[in-house]
């Protein structure tokens, strides 16, 4: 037993390990110095006081999607839909921000709770044909991610504006910016929000682990049939699991309306953060301390890629192909726990 | 009303070539049991090396380069998938997920390769892109002729002549038996002496190697160059086809020309009058609505292959 909880430990430390190996070999392919690459990664991710700002607002809707990922996951259920959930939940805090006038103590739940709200109705239709029709919620989510794009686009240029791809500034009141920590941080757009986010996290690990929703939720993730037999109401569980994963993804959406942007716009294409939040959740291995730890590591990852191009020419995308790296090492854990055995019994 | 679907068949045929490639790839994974999310990052593959092939020998080759190019495309892409199929098949990772990996890692070589050759988020436009053509004799019929013969790309034709050998393949050669056999029941399959490993090995690098073909297409007919956002969902669109044509080549085919229409509408309404006033937006998301709908069991219940998904461990039961 303690064996394999040091080897679930150590799993997701190696991957991030021999995935920072593989970029630095390729970096040396590639013609770039892998130290000066990763010195540059790490001075933009921590390098000073507005770099750190930037990674913790980068963590932010990490923590929220990673949480919305690995909660369905604890039921059995593999969320890809948390890009679609965030894309309403942004809309939807933007959307409170913009048309409600009132002072900050309403107006503020109100935006959150409304984008929770849209993010939990974005899972609750996967949720639902999953559990009453046996329909697989990856191909409804995917397509779920779809809609949310073309439907948020569509209200965005012909209601919140006229015609405009970008929507205006939302209300003070609605705002989770903050000058004081902008002021620490050197103007970053550092916001409240990563404390919702570290809240959010102790409110799953208080659900998984200290109530009988949370028992019930991972009994249907562990043995649909014998939590029917033991007399749960296992559609009622996959519903409320995603139900409860949508509204953790709507929030994500929230912190980069309401925090970091304070308005939403057009997009082209996808913002990655739901996607992103597949790898944080199965880095952190679906716990929500592990979440918390990933986020951080992709933040910062994500934040110092930017350097890399001015610090040592290195083309951002390399942590983007670290990342996908880390995520094939995590998944196929089943091999590296074969080799930590291996070497553990050629040690004895 | 002739002349409307004499505007619209060709455009839907156009766009949906390289979901039909792409989709039967698809099939062929999933037949097999092995899911494959990845299709968007085979397609992604597909279409760099489409483009970069293309530019790199549009001199030496001429008119030749786009064919040479897709067929350079399929065998990276088939290449490409080995990953997938190690990973899924061997290592026994939760196939989604990798699929995922799959994704992401696509993008970025992609996208970094693009950076590193070119110095630029995207490459040039390629010079020797597919062109359309007119069939001889056939595209002089009346009606028929400008709707089906005029002005196509003859990669169409390809894709639809593809379903119908992926067809045959699956369902009238014993080695498609086989491989239908190790995605419904590996264990029974693996009891007759079929390997199983091998068998997911092979469709999963037929799956790369279309994913691969439809890319490089979309990429040669539509794009003409790569960058971060030439592929955005096409594969994703394309699983989609797989499951609404109930993981059959045909039906996929059928799916993706669905999808291709739709999406053609969306291209050419404003030229329709009875389209025209139909905001755009639900044109953009009848295909996503329409195979959900089609999922929960409205347009006949769509059913997987019965292992698809799980990795197979010799040994258990």
């Amino acid at each position: 037993m303690t064996t394999n909880r040091l080897i679930s430990i150590l799993i997701p430390i190696i991957s991030v390990i021999l995935g920072l190996i593989a970029g630095a070999i390729i970096m040396l392919i590639s013609g770039h110095n892998p130290i000066e690459g990763y010195a540059a990664l790490w001075n933009g991710a921590f390098g000073d006081q507005y770099t750190l700002g930037e990674t913790i607002r980068r963590t932010t809707p990490y923590i929220f999607t990673g949480l919305a990922v690995a909660f369905a996951f604890r039921s059995g259920l593999f969320n890809i839909g948390a890009e679609g959930q965030v894309m309403v939940g942004w809309l939807a805090a933007v959307w409170v921000g913009l048309a409600v006038d009132a002072p900050m103590y309403i107006h503020l739940p109100l935006a959150l709770i409304t984008a929770a709200a849209a993010g939990a109705v974005w899972g609750f239709v996967p949720g639902l044909l999953k559990a009453k029709l046996g329909v697989h919620e990856v191909i409804v989510t995917i397509m779920m991610n779809y809609i949310a794009l073309y439907s948020m686009n569509a209200i965005i240029r012909n209601v919140l504006t006229e015609k405009k791809t970008t929507t205006a500034e939302i209300h003070g009141s609605a705002s989770l910016a903050s000058e004081w920590l902008q002021s620490i941080t050197y103007f970053s757009r550092m916001h409240y929000g990563i404390l919702i986010a570290l809240f959010a996290a102790i409110i799953m690990w208080f659900i998984i682990q200290r109530t009988s929703i949370g028992y019930e939720l991972k009994a249907v993730g562990f043995n649909r049939h014998a939590s029917k037999y033991a007399g749960m109401n296992v559609s009622k569980n996959i519903i409320l699991s995603m139900v409860i994963a949508g509204a953790f993804a709507g929030l994500g959406g929230a912190m980069e309306g309401l925090g970091t942007y304070g308005t939403v716009s057009v997009m082209s294409g996808f913002t990655n953060l739901g996607f992103d939040g597949i790898a944080v959740a199965l880095l952190g291995g679906n716990n929500a301390f592990g979440v918390v730890l990933a986020a951080i590591l992709f933040g910062a990852l994500k934040e110092g890629a930017g350097q890399m191009p001015t610090g040592a020419g290195v083309p951002t995308e390399l942590v983007d192909i670290i990342i996908a790296l880390i995520i094939l090492f995590v998944a196929s854990s089943y091999i590296i726990r074969w080799a930590l055995l291996r070497f553990k019994k050629e040690g004895k | 009303m002739i002349e409307i679907l004499q505007s619209i068949i060709p455009t839907a045929l156009f766009y949906s070539a390289p979901l039909i490639f792409t989709a039967l790839g698809g099939v062929f994974s999933e037949r097999s049991g092995v899911v494959n999310i990845g299709l968007e990052g085979l397609m992604v593959m597909g279409a760099f090396v489409g483009i970069v092939f293309n530019l790199a020998f549009a001199d030496v080759l001429g008119a030749w380069t786009p064919w040479i190019s897709i067929i350079i495309a399929i065998i990276i892409g088939a290449l490409f998938s080995i990953i997938h199929a190690v990973a899924s098949v061997s290592f026994r990772a939760n196939q989604v997920v990798s699929g995922v990996a799959i994704n992401f890692l696509a993008l970025g070589i992609g996208v970094f390769l693009t950076k590193q050759w070119y110095g630029k988020g995207q490459t040039d436009m390629v010079s020797e892109p597919f062109y359309t053509t007119n069939i001889p004799l056939l595209s002089d019929i009346p009606i028929i002729g400008p709707m089906f013969f005029k002005s196509m790309y003859l990669t169409s034709y390809l894709a639809i002549i593809l379903a119908f050998i992926a067809w045959y393949i699956l369902y009238k050669t014993p080695f498609g038996l086989r491989l239908r056999a190790v995605g419904e029941h590996p264990m029974a399959a693996d009891t007759n002496g079929i390997s199983v490993y091998k068998m997911r090995y092979i469709a999963v690098i037929i799956s790369g190697g279309l994913g691969g073909l439809g890319g490089s297409v979309f990429a040669l007919t539509i794009a003409s160059n790569f960058s971060q956002s030439t592929i955005v969902g096409q594969g994703f669109m394309a699983l989609a086809a797989v499951i609404f044509g109930k993981w059959h080549p045909l039906g996929a085919m059928g799916a993706a020309l669905f999808f291709g229409f739709a999406q053609s509408l969306s291209v050419v309404s404003a030229s329709i009058p009875f389209l025209a006033d139909v905001p755009q937006v639900f044109l953009l998301i009848a295909p996503y609505v329409l195979t959900i709908l089609a999922l929960a069991g409205f347009i006949g219940r769509a059913d997987a292959p019965r292992a698809n998904g799980e990795p197979y461990i010799k040994g258990t039961r």
